[in-house]
């Protein structure tokens, strides 16, 4: 882009643009996406595209006497002003700082006010310019993707692949820079009748893992199974959950883990007498955390946030993210706080994760849990998961794309219907009866929001079909 | 003399010399059609928990797409650069993206012939624009709503919030439409919670409010009873937490307009986009069960099921002068007399189903998106011969349920198994109120549920809700859609309750 500021130069001209007030931080991102999208057995829509996103944060210490309610207004005041237009003049750079200050002055002090971070690591990369991805990334993918849509399925799908580059500078200093590679690959083979739907799916950070070939050869394998179909009714059932489905619900978990509500008493986190941490759920050693470590699924060592709310505050960018666990050894572990919600309950700051690992399981593949079922059902995948009861997590939703019958330890036909199921992801973690070895898998419904996930195929002994869905 | 309401700075850009720049590059390289768009959307968000600001956030959207038809194969670009040389490159690229493409697509694009319309200009209807009003008055204003409802009796925690939009899109193609349209949009939100830490429960109540293409005067009494709802929100709430739970089973319900909306939007909205129907979205959104084979013939639901789609219904999230494809908005007909007789189509998905116009589907929530499919304001009518009130249709009714409200969510992928939840629940026992239940979800397949509907409230019934977030393709889209509906009775449909489910 000519005449555009480069990242690091809108960083520095908006921190000196904001030298009078109390602080300021800065964060500039570069998105890079390519994806392809195919329906029918050929390609529909696909594109790259690059945008840029710049959010102002300023920070306004207020001192004095609310006119309206004559109440005391001292205190550090925050607001936010985000754009995507480019950046080509100084002038844009004075305009945002002084529409981040006005929104502060307009909010007052902040609730959530501690003091800024100071930098605590040097940034070697700081000066690097954005990762970009092109078509090219999906090289030898799409080979093997022409091979697929030519065979005897009809396919639908959809292959994307992102590179997000992010500057963070603040006035006190800090310096930090981070590429977060995001990709995924969905596979959804329909016979030619339209009768029988299989799905495969899997996260990568640069599709060299990725085969497409196998992971279709997979879904034709699914297919074959609905060459013998019954109807079941609705009911509970003994239920193997593959890791996508595993991951879709404790996904959703690690969403409701929010330190303050469990605190006030408003979240199924929330006992009698304070938040339900250290309560056993399982006498399974299972272990659900984020890990910004994580080989292959990691994330930023550094929190970035654009808005304050439940769990995260515009006051902590900078701040180190740490390895979190949620369930630790079968008990529920940590929950998500602020710094200044740590201080408020007297907990420890808690950045929410960006991948979510659960671990502990015993050895064995979601083919050796069939093996060793004398009679369940193997789901392939869950969809449009909604909370029904807070109170308990209680989620509803419905199996996707193969409802398959175990008897005798091997899959004998598929369900020639979907259920929708009433459950909640504590009562996975309460009732497992077996747990597998974690891999790698993608969350179908949360996908758009996750990718960066590692689970186990579990056993629950009763999911709550609730009822049938003809859909399919 | 009406005064040009449209956005100064939106109208100061070169729109008609990135237009030259855009359309002229792409006819050199010998495009068929060409458009284009620039777009600005401001919003804005304010969020409050307990009286006390969270948050306050501007953000600025910008950017131009150019679309074009190359050979049959659509090329797409954009760019947040408004200048004709970025736009010309813009278009360059658009036109490689399509000649790259064109080896792999298999279908050619046909396109409905639109009548031209030159120089248009389309704002919605609003009277306070939300961007002109100082953010500390409007947060002045939630705050003052935020302690109405702290003082109250029973009431622990109150989370309150705004979201405002105001898009600007500038639209010009080859064939010489070009049109200028600004919209506005607004979504508060309120939610209160009571806890009982000795039950070791809580219970929430929400306002009914919709979110409406409509502007401040909104917040300020105009459309929606602020003041009186929040007088009854610790009421009703204070009453829920002391109902019974329900007892699962068939009942006949009574459904507001403020719960009916969601379920019109689930399995008629979305169960009439063409481009769905036709497998488009099979791997993510999903497909439908009301196929085109079936178009005149699906019995959808009873003889009372008069569904429309339009874009045109004032103060509508959908509704809109013209779509992205340029075409004029209208109204027609979905469902009539309880047989499916229409689709939700854009310029490119009307000839595939052989007809001769669009109907104005066409909608890109981006500068940076191709345009797809979307849903317009779906909408059941209302009785035409009577105006039966909500008490009329309660009189008739033995044993049953008034459902208030929306708040849980769920449909299959070929929208038919669904499961709703509501903010609040009444006995109906002998044609009569008797007070709040809960822990209710009504569960149905979406043809016998319709096919239950044995009267529907009158004009006077009606209301107009809708949401901001409908979320559709990939990569994702959203997009604000309204549903306007009267009450309606249905006949024994199967009633859950959530603890048990939960059990």
């Amino acid at each position: 882009m000519t005449g555009v500021f480069r990242p690091q130069e809108v960083v520095e001209r908006t921190l000196v643009a904001a030298r009078h007030l109390h602080g300021c931080a800065v964060l500039v991102r570069e998105t890079s996406e390519a994806a392809l999208r195919w329906a029918n057995s050929t390609m529909t829509t696909n594109g790259h595209t690059t945008s840029r996103g710049t959010t102002v944060i300023a920070f306004v210490a207020l001192e004095g006497v609310d006119a309206g309610s004559g109440t005391p207004s001292s205190g550090v005041a925050a607001g936010v002003v985000s754009s995507s237009v480019a950046v080509t003049d100084a002038a844009q750079i004075d305009q945002l700082v002084r529409a981040a200050e006005a929104a502060a002055r307009d909010a007052g002090p902040a609730t959530d006010a501690v003091p800024l971070l100071e930098p605590s690591a040097d940034e070697p990369a700081w000066e690097e310019p954005a990762a970009e991805t092109s078509i090219g990334v999906f090289g030898p993918f799409t080979e093997g993707l022409a091979e697929v849509l030519a065979g005897p399925h009809r396919q639908y799908g959809f292959a994307s692949h992102e590179l997000s580059t992010v500057w963070l500078g603040t006035s006190t200093g800090i310096r930090r820079r981070w590429v977060q590679p995001t990709g995924s690959v969905e596979l959804n083979a329909k016979t030619p009748d339209l009768t029988g739907s299989a799905w495969t799916g899997a996260s990568t950070a640069d599709f060299t893992d990725v085969d497409v070939v196998a992971l279709a050869a997979e879904a034709g394998r699914r297919l074959e199974w609905s060459a013998r179909r019954v109807t079941l009714p609705a009911g509970r059932y003994e239920t193997l959950l593959p890791p996508s489905a595993v991951a879709d619900l404790m996904v959703y978990l690690a969403w409701s883990m929010d330190g303050r509500p469990a605190q006030e008493g408003h979240s199924a986190l929330a006992g009698p007498d304070g938040p339900r941490v250290g309560e056993e759920l399982t006498g399974l050693p299972l272990t659900l955390a984020s890990d910004p470590t994580a080989p292959g699924l990691e994330y930023e060592p550094f929190l970035t946030a654009a808005r304050s709310g439940d769990g995260i505050s515009v006051f902590d960018n900078g701040a180190p993210t740490r390895r979190v666990e949620w369930v630790r050894e079968g008990r529920i572990g940590e929950l998500v706080y602020s710094r200044a919600e740590a201080a408020e309950f007297g907990a420890r700051f808690t950045p929410a994760g960006e991948n979510l690992l659960l671990t502990g399981g015993a050895a064995g593949s979601t083919a050796d849990l069939v093996a060793r079922t004398d009679r369940g059902l193997l789901l392939t995948c869950l969809w449009y998961i909604r909370e029904v009861d807070p109170t308990t997590l209680l989620l509803t939703g419905l199996t996707r794309d193969g409802v398959y019958l175990v008897e005798g330890g091997e899959v004998v036909g598929e369900v020639d219907h979907n259920f929708r199921f009433n459950y909640s992801p504590l009562d996975v973690l309460r009732r497992a009866t077996e747990v597998g070895t974690t891999e790698r898998t993608i969350p179908r419904e949360w996908k758009d929001w996750f990718t960066r996930t590692a689970m186990p195929p579990v056993r629950v002994p009763d999911f709550n079909m609730s009822s049938v869905s003809l859909g399919r | 003399m009406p005064t040009d309401r449209i956005d100064p700075h939106f109208r100061a850009l070169p729109l008609a010399a990135l237009a030259d720049a855009a359309l002229g590059r792409a006819r050199e390289l010998g495009a068929q059609h060409a458009d284009l768009r620039v777009e600005r959307i401001l919003s804005q968000s304010i969020n409050l928990r307990d009286g006390s600001v969270t948050a306050v956030s501007d953000t600025t959207a910008i950017g131009l797409a150019v679309r074009v038809v190359v050979d049959g194969v659509w090329g797409f670009a954009s760019h947040v650069e408004l200048t004709p040389e970025r736009a010309a490159a813009t278009a360059e690229r658009a036109v490689t993206v399509a000649r790259t493409l064109a080896p792999v697509a298999a279908e050619r694009v046909e396109r409905a012939d639109e009548p031209v319309h030159a120089g248009a200009e389309w704002v919605s209807p609003y009277d306070v624009d939300p961007f002109a009003v100082p953010t500390r008055e409007k947060i002045g204003l939630l705050a003052e709503w935020s302690q109405r409802l702290l003082a109250a009796d029973g009431i622990d925690h109150v989370r309150i919030g705004v979201a405002q939009v105001r898009e600007n899109k500038f639209y010009a193609d080859t064939a010489g439409t070009s049109t200028l349209q600004q919209r506005v949009r607004i979504a508060p939100g309120i939610t209160a919670t009571a806890v009982d830490r000795a039950a070791g429960g809580f219970e929430t109540m929400s306002s009914l409010a919709p979110p409406v293409g409509r502007g401040w005067e909104y917040l300020t009494g105009d459309g929606w009873d602020f003041d009186d709802e929040l007088v009854r929100i610790p009421e009703l709430l204070a009453e829920k937490t002391k109902a019974p739970s329900v007892r699962a089973g068939a009942y006949d319900l009574v459904i507001d307009p403020t719960n009916l909306w969601l379920t019109i939007h689930e399995s008629v909205g979305h169960a009439t986009e063409y481009d769905r129907a036709i497998g488009y979205e099979a791997a993510y959104a999903g497909t439908s069960f009301a196929t085109p084979d079936r178009l005149g013939t699906l019995r959808y639901g009873s003889e009372h099921m008069h569904v429309t789609g339009d874009r045109t219904v004032p103060h509508g999230l959908a509704t809109t002068g013209f779509d992205d494809d340029g075409v004029a908005t209208t109204e027609w007909d979905l469902v009539r007399d309880g047989v499916l007789v229409g689709y939700q189509l854009d310029r490119t998905f009307a000839p595939r189903l052989g007809l001769e116009r669009s109907n104005g589907c066409a909608f890109a929530d981006s500068p940076h998106h191709v345009p797809i499919q979307r849903m317009a304001n779906v909408s059941l009518q209302p009785d035409p011969a009577r105006d039966t009130s909500t008490g009329d249709l309660i009189a008739g009714v033995d044993r049953g349920i008034y459902v208030v409200g929306d708040k849980s969510w769920s449909i299959d992928m070929q929208r038919y198994n669904f499961q709703f939840t509501g903010q609040r629940f009444y006995r109906i026992e002998g044609g009569e109120l008797a007070g709040q239940l809960r822990d209710v979800a009504y569960q149905a397949t979406t043809t016998d549920f319709w096919g239950s509907m044995d009267a529907v409230g009158g004009p006077s019934t009606w209301q107009l809700q809708g949401a901001m977030n409908c979320g559709k393709a990939q990569p994702g889209q959203i997009a604000a859609v309204s549903h306007g509906c009267p009450a309606a009775r249905f006949r024994g449909v199967n009633v859950l309750n959530t603890q048990e489910e939960g059990r």
